[in-house]
């Protein structure tokens, strides 16, 4: 689908004292890595309509940001019944004591003016106790249809602002959309907003699909498809749905790939005469190069983010083990070292941790390691978890988590790399291998 | 006891056979046994279970799986003899293709499994060219955990779902 919107992240000079403090430098500030106990109270009041017909609208953007910023766990909303003020005007002052007799720390006031099939959202994030704005007030424009990116894009600014972390709302999520009876599934690749919105389905379900990758623009997806009547690597573009094989198409069954930081390449794992070894493949030229040639599998490969490493799983010493080699090839160095087996690993986009699944004593997790494995953390256990994948930050994990029996089925769910705010991701049905896609522009 | 008395109609192909095995065949497939006996002495119906040059005999009564420990893609005793009957069955019937489907259970996650299942699929492959079935007939594929046929979650049915599949086509080569 075509993005019709077009978004203009506009400094709002008016109302912005030129004295006002560094927002850096202010008393509002939540650390993440201090593994927040008590959410942060924000008010986020119903957003000004500049319009008649923007009281809805504005409702409905308030309430995306305030829902963003609640689902991470870190803020609390203050109910607008509580809230001993309306804000009425975009431009009037704001009355800090009637914010801070509610306690709310943080503040989002933001206006929306519809014009035909045209909107315009401002908003200020302010600090109330400062009782200072934080940061330059922002203007997001655009076509109807995109409101809710707009509202993303509001409660992405306010998270960074208050964090010091990158955003990550306004952001999509590719997955395999599940039906039908456990020994027959019916699989779809789809995607939607990170928040469950928007859902399309990008397959039929008339081929099995499995694991489908974000290209690092988000213009393109990878998947393995049983189209061919045998697992193929395939690639997809999201606008017009046009497909194709990559790859050798000799070889037997290739899957599990995924894009080079620069999109330009492919890792994938390739199984000839039952020997599952990996791949590099150009996708320009088609050019493909053997990274490993052990008589053990060798699957699940991912780029470290600055395209130097690739960290893979290998049952090489008799049980799956994490691995990281140059990725060019050469020689592996295995990383985990705790009970149990690992495999998916997926490089963190900010390179610091990898994150697994882990299996042990009949158990499935979901964890992180740091590059060189040390500091092991499970974030999650379960019957049966599986194949993490990173918000365009590197703070939020999504994974598949299904449940056991004839009536099992998958679902995606979220959870913080300290553990916390494990969230349901709402799909319209069973789902499974999600993959977060880039921030969006 | 199954497996030898299903070995012992392949490569005999004798007509009282196949009626014994429905007298104690301990699945769905009895009531065919019951119902074809009959036929058998003079030649069972064409492509029935009891026509022994036929897809569905191959598939009921040479036995068209193989089972796997977990993990594993070693061919167990009771494997090997499944497949010399295959094998001898594919030999003797050159008019047939095969391919050999590798799943696994759902304990492991979905890329390993894959590639766990074309292990499995590839050692039943091996083990056929090894009882001089030309590679040419044989194809392999893996499903690796998508297709159980068992979905209880647990052990009774996972040992169910460990397991090589041997699907025949007709045709000369794939």
């Amino acid at each position: 689908m075509k993005r019709l919107l077009t978004i203009l992240s506009l400094s709002l000079a008016l109302a912005v004292p030129a004295t006002a403090p560094a927002a850096q430098d202010g008393p509002l500030r939540l650390t993440i890595t201090d593994g927040v106990i008590e959410p942060m109270p924000i008010a986020v009041p119903p957003f000004v309509a500049r319009t008649p017909g923007a009281t809805e609208l504005a409702a409905q953007i308030s309430q995306v940001v305030t829902a963003d910023l609640v689902n991470t766990g870190l803020f609390r909303a203050i109910p607008p019944e509580a809230h001993v003020t309306r804000v009425s005007s975009f431009e009037s002052p704001v009355q800090f004591s009637d914010w801070q007799a509610i306690n709310a720390q943080a503040l989002i006031t933001g206006a929306v003016d519809v014009s035909g099939d045209r909107i315009v959202v401002q908003f200020r994030l302010w600090d109330v106790f400062s009782q200072a704005p934080l940061g330059e007030g922002l203007q997001f424009a655009g076509t109807r249809d995109g409101w809710r990116r707009m509202a993303h894009k509001v409660a992405d600014a306010a998270y960074s602002r208050i964090t010091g972390e990158d955003p990550y709302f306004d952001s999509r999520v590719a997955f395999v959309s599940e039906s039908g009876p456990k020994s027959d599934r019916q699989k779809r690749i789809a995607v939607m907003d990170y928040d469950g919105a928007n859902v399309q389905y990008l397959t039929s379900s008339d081929s099995l699909v499995l694991a489908p990758r974000f290209s690092p623009d988000g213009r393109t997806i990878l998947y393995t498809s049983y189209e061919t009547g045998f697992p193929r690597v395939t690639l997809l573009d999201v606008g017009s749905l046009g497909r194709r094989t990559v790859g050798p198409q000799d070889t037997n069954m290739s899957f599990s790939p995924r894009f080079s930081p620069d999109g330009g390449r492919v890792v994938y794992a390739a199984e000839v005469s039952g020997n599952t070894d990996l791949y590099l493949l150009d996708i320009a030229s088609g050019a493909t190069q053997r990274l490993t040639t052990e008589p053990s599998i060798e699957t699940g490969a991912s780029f470290s983010p600055d395209g130097r490493f690739i960290t893979f799983d290998s049952d090489r010493s008799g049980s799956s083990q994490i691995y990281v080699m140059p990725a060019t090839g050469g020689t592996p160095t295995r990383i985990s070292s705790g009970a149990g087996r690992y495999t998916t690993p997926v490089w963190s986009p900010r390179g610091d941790l990898i994150a697994f699944t882990k299996q042990n004593a009949g158990r499935f997790h979901i964890g992180v390691m740091r590059t060189d494995g040390s500091e092991e953390r499970l974030l999650t256990g379960a019957f049966l978890d599986e194949g993490p994948t990173w918000s365009p930050n590197g703070r939020v994990v999504m994974f598949t988590r299904e449940s056991p029996g004839a009536q099992g089925a998958s679902q995606l769910y979220s959870v913080d790399i300290t553990g916390r705010n494990l969230q349901l991701a709402p799909t319209p049905g069973a789902a499974s291998d999600p993959s977060w896609g880039p921030l969006l522009n | 006891m199954r497996t030898t008395a299903l070995l012992l109609c392949a490569a005999l192909a004798l007509s009282g056979c196949a009626n014994r095995l429905g007298n104690d065949g301990g699945d769905g497939l009895s009531d065919d046994g019951f119902a074809n006996g009959g036929l058998a002495s003079g030649g069972a119906v064409p492509g029935s279970a009891d026509d022994p040059t036929s897809a569905a005999y191959f598939q009921q009564r040479v036995g068209d799986r193989v089972l796997f420990a977990v993990d594993q893609s070693t061919l167990s005793a009771e494997g090997q003899e499944v497949l010399r009957g295959q094998a001898q069955w594919l030999n003797q019937n050159p008019g047939f293709t095969a391919l050999i489907e590798g799943h696994a259970d759902e304990q492991g996650t979905r890329e390993y499994n894959l590639a766990l299942g074309g292990r499995r699929a590839n050692a039943v492959r091996d083990y056929l060219v090894l009882q001089g079935v030309d590679a040419g007939r044989l194809r392999t594929i893996s499903y690796g955990k998508e297709r159980p046929i068992q979905v209880c979650s647990q052990e009774a049915c996972y040992a169910q779902n460990r397991r090589s599949v041997t699907v025949l086509a007709a045709g000369a080569g794939v």
